[in-house]
């Protein structure tokens, strides 16, 4: 089974982790989603290493909570966090996107152990994650699906789709989370489409809504906590972010959404995100 | 003895339900016509209605799916390979779970809707995606053993399904093997592979034509994976080949036998909608006649062999 981080210090230790092994999965000179990784990197690191029940050793555990990457081109942040839990060795990331490899540029069931979803497509986490819900219920398993989306592409209409169904069905157990970073891979969401304003989006919907800073690690558990105790509808966390966080130089820069690092760039990254605890 | 795929369907999965606890069935507001009400009336808590939301309702069977459940979704076939198409790709086919999906009212049965609800293309979509397995069953009585041998088999199925009543060509209790073609009828001219509806009209045409040529009907059940080597053998030694589909002439069944006998010196007529939408009728006759797929058309494909 798991073991849990019970300090927030470690999990704030465990996100600048993640964040580093984000960029190794990167590496130099060729493409990688960096932002949209590290806008979420507090989130994951809090799901996996204290609030998810599941079992490195035992992916396909019955009773287990789920985690569904519906921005799957942040794969790179999924892949760290299972490294770091002990699915398999951290220095596969470095081998990230190889021929063959089991890491491949979007999450891949049948390639990955702990990957739930294919996902890539945006749009689909939502209905797959209700799908776990509603599978679970029938078989008498109550456990969370928590299902992390962008707020860009949360203009693809299947979420809305989802997001309809979930509440018509009563899914509790289904928890989105919403990193909402504000940019999307050619600028700012308000600009490109805007998909604001956001609360009253999920509450019309039917949701419960919370919304805290996605990068304050004691507001993200106390949300993961809440959302537990809401009973009879689906809960949405909208977390405020920032993409490229922890990384001076792509903080808010649209460019990284997907994008190159220098020997320079590379080095100076790891610099800011090798540990200062 | 049932006549009708969508009832031989239904029926089907609540029999098969009432012993196999991991099947759920979906519908898109279309359970009336799927016949998936027959199992939301039997097992409530197993049917899951996911309203008018065809891509949503493929997604949430691949979650279902992921929990170890047998999940068929239901909805006119022409939405499902064209709403969903993405969704079975993406989440489906890739990782390959276990989702089944049934593409009801195929091809033209849905006379009278017209073009927008008439499936002509389903079987070239789904044959495209790697992982997909992609049935077509000759009648009533075949949907019956098609519909358990899809549960029996792990991974993603589309089975595409015609709306309308129609005399079975195939015995009651046949094992269904996927992939197999079965041979209805023996003959040493020519060859007519058919699928779904289509091998009534094939059977009915190398009948009236007894006394002209001598021909062998294939039922091609299974159009993905096609079983090449058979096609072949089925062929060798014949004037010429002929397949029939209430399909698109393009991709379809045709396009899946032409692949298969690429390599052999063997003219291929294609019996299906030629490259065109559907459209409205009074009745099922008018549209197959208006639209070329009758006995008579399978009878001058025949004849165009041995000229």
């Amino acid at each position: 089974m798991m073991k849990r981080l019970e300090s927030i210090e470690e999990l704030k230790d465990m996100a600048r982790k993640l964040r580093r092994d984000v960029i190794v999965s990167v590496g130099v000179g060729v493409p990688g989603h960096v932002g949209g990784s590290c806008s979420a990197a507090d989130i994951v690191a809090a799901l996996y290493f204290r609030k998810m029940r599941h079992d490195p050793a035992n992916p396909k555990m019955r009773d287990r909570d789920r985690f569904l990457l519906s921005k799957g081109h942040v794969a790179i942040l999924q892949y760290a966090a299972l490294a770091e839990a002990g699915y398999f060795p951290v220095e596969d990331l470095a081998h990230t996107k190889e021929i063959g490899f089991h890491l491949q540029g979007h999450p891949d069931v049948l390639k990955t152990p702990g990957i739930e979803a294919g996902t890539g497509s945006l749009g689909q986490g939502l209905s797959l994650g209700l799908g776990m819900v509603l599978g679970n219920r029938i078989q008498g398993i109550d456990r969370n699906v928590y299902v992390l989306m962008g707020d860009g592409e949360i203009a693809e209409g299947q979420i809305w789709e989802a997001a309809l169904a979930a509440k018509a069905h009563k899914a509790d157990r289904l928890i989105g989370i919403l990193d909402q970073n504000g940019l999307q891979a050619m600028g700012c969401v308000s600009e490109r489409m805007d998909t604001n304003p956001l609360p009253e989006k999920w509450r019309s919907f039917g949701w419960n809504v919370i919304e805290i800073d996605g990068h304050d690690m004691e507001q993200i558990l106390d949300a993961l906590d809440r959302a537990d105790r809401y009973n009879g509808r689906p809960t949405v966390i909208i977390a405020h972010t920032v993409k490229g966080k922890g990384i001076s130089f792509a903080e808010n820069v649209v460019s990284y959404h997907n994008g190159v690092l220098t020997e320079e760039t590379y080095r100076r990254a790891i610099e800011e995100l090798s540990c200062e605890a | 003895m049932y006549t009708n795929q969508r009832t031989a369907y239904g029926k089907t999965l609540v029999e098969l339900g009432a012993v196999d606890p991991r099947i759920v069935v979906l519908d898109a507001d279309l359970c009336a016509s799927t016949m998936g009400k027959m199992f939301e009336t039997a097992f409530p808590d197993r049917h899951i209605e996911m309203g008018i939301a065809e891509a949503d309702m493929v997604s949430t069977a691949g979650g279902l799916a992921q929990t170890g459940l047998v999940p068929f979704a239901n909805t006119f076939a022409v939405f499902m390979a064209g709403r969903a198409f993405d969704q079975i790709r993406q989440a489906v086919a890739i990782g390959r779970l276990n989702v089944k999906l049934c593409g009801s009212s195929c091809g033209l049965s849905d006379f009278a809707d017209g073009a927008t609800h008439q499936s002509i293309e389903d079987i070239a979509i789904m044959r495209a995606i790697p992982n997909m397995t992609v049935l077509s069953p000759a009648d009533a009585n075949e949907t019956v053993e098609a519909v358990k041998a899809v549960v029996d088999y792990e991974g993603p199925v589309y089975m595409r399904l015609n709306r309308n009543d129609y005399p079975n060509t195939t015995a009651e209790g046949e094992p269904f093997v996927i992939g197999q073609p079965k041979v209805l009828r023996e003959g040493s001219e020519v060859v007519v592979f058919a699928t779904g509806y289509m091998n009534n009209l094939a059977l009915e045409a190398a009948e009236r034509l007894e006394d002209r040529a001598s021909v062998r009907v294939v039922n091609v059940h299974t159009i993905k994976p096609l079983n090449g080597e058979r096609i072949v053998e089925l062929s060798r030694g014949m004037k010429g080949v002929v397949t029939c589909e209430e399909h698109s002439v393009v991709g379809g069944l045709g396009g899946a036998v032409a692949e298969a006998l690429r390599r052999e010196r063997l003219p291929i007529e294609f019996v299906g909608v030629n490259d065109t939408f559907g459209g409205s009728g009074h009745c099922y006759q008018d549209v197959l006649n208006y639209y070329g797929l009758t006995a008579e058309h399978v009878e001058s494909a025949i004849l165009s062999m041995l000229n």
